[in-house]
């Protein structure tokens, strides 16, 4: 068998319950060793005010949104616990997709789509979880994972709000995934 | 008590995002390898064909609840001092609302759209330019739309054994059996969406 780190095929994926194990496991290891959980969309958000501040302080630190999100000054704002981590997810992400064989360019999609309607739809979704996660103050990492753990009563109901807008949904989107 | 490490000072602010990015890699090698770096398995979740976004995140909630009971129970961890959401139950239902709505028609949601950038997934790249444009419109509005609702029915610290009215360890048992139960409906689900595509 080719052991070599770099494997011509890609390898299947994990069983998702191990890989549910170990995911629960490094979210145990942050309650444990930080007392909080695992996050992204906040490091998102930390970039944007940091970016607005560069274009314009003005206008970032009279925002009561962005103002937020600022230190003293660009490194203070930027030394993010969440930003860190998103790092580390993009480190993390390309070692395992290394070793499986999976670091492809490419645009995943459906079979009955063109690239750029994929783009479009990616761009508008992407857009749409941008706003809903800074209205439910967190994305699918903050609030279901990490709130579902740890029994948030008002986690748990936007994990089951997500599941429902998607299942909504899913109905007037489906010839971009089929 | 020695639990949160950082809570008790056992290191510094510096220190702590180092501990950040790696338990960032962490996260991101499991993302990745549960299949999470692709818009079409994830999306496959909303058809019923692929349930592996179920199944990963409740083993994953599991998990990490049954830990924290135990180091709890052990008397390693203070609980009180793990950081809890707060329950703000408008801005949760339309924040998760949109969010679910982004998330069939993106493919993604912020954290495995990190990972399929980091695996050269070009629509993820596309993805993340719409969740940054997303924040900065939220931002830019915030205190014309958003401000007003994000407060509405603040709840505070609320756990589900508060308000089921029933015991911490309890709750923990009905959230594991209730996880076996969806569990064994994803697979029944996903045989039987494998057999008709057979035929």
């Amino acid at each position: 068998m080719d052991q070599s780190l770099i494997n011509d095929k890609p390898t299947k994926y994990m069983n998702p319950y191990l890989a549910g194990i170990g995911l629960g496991l490094v979210l145990l290891a942050s309650f444990v060793v930080m007392g909080r959980g695992l996050g992204a969309s906040g490091a998102f958000s930390t970039l944007i005010a940091a970016g607005t501040n560069i274009v314009s302080p003005e206008h970032a630190k009279s925002n009561a949104y962005f103002s937020e999100y600022l230190g003293l000054n660009l490194s203070e704002t930027l030394k993010d616990w969440l930003l860190f981590e998103v790092i580390g997810v993009v480190i993390g992400g390309f070692v395992s997709g290394l070793f499986a064989g999976r670091i492809k360019l490419k645009t995943d999609k459906g079979p009955n789509i063109s690239n750029g309607k994929r783009y479009l739809f990616a761009f508008i979704g992407g857009g749409l979880m941008g706003v809903g996660a800074k209205i439910a103050r967190g994305c699918t990492s903050g609030q279901a994972l990490t709130g579902g753990a740890s029994l948030a009563f008002g986690s748990w109901v936007f994990m089951m709000m997500v599941f429902a807008g998607g299942y909504m949904f899913a109905y007037f989107i489906r010839r971009q995934w089929r | 008590m020695i639990a949160p490490l950082f809570k008790f000072g056992y290191f510094g602010d510096e220190f702590s995002l180092i501990i950040a990015v790696l338990i960032g890699i962490g996260f991101g090698f499991f993302l990745e390898r549960a299949g999470f770096g692709s818009s079409t398995k994830l999306a496959a979740q909303f058809y019923f064909y692929d349930m592996t976004v179920l199944k990963v995140m409740f083993t994953a909630i599991v998990t990490a609840m049954v830990g924290l009971l135990y180091f709890g129970w052990l008397g390693i961890l203070d609980l009180t001092l793990v950081s809890v959401n707060q329950t703000y139950l408008v801005s949760q239902i339309v924040g998760g609302l949109i969010l679910g709505v982004g998330f069939v028609i993106g493919g993604y949601c912020p954290g495995t759209s990190v990972v399929a950038c980091a695996t050269g997934k070009k629509d993820a790249m596309v993805f993340v330019l719409g969740v940054l444009f997303g924040i900065f419109v939220f931002g830019e509005l915030y205190s014309y739309i958003f401000e007003p609702i994000m407060d509405l029915s603040a709840m505070g610290r609320v756990l589900l054994p508060d308000v089921l009215h029933l015991s911490y360890g309890l709750v923990v048992f009905l959230v594991v059996v209730m996880a076996i139960g969806a569990f064994i409906l994803a697979e029944y689900v996903e045989k039987k969406l494998v057999l008709k595509k057979g035929k």
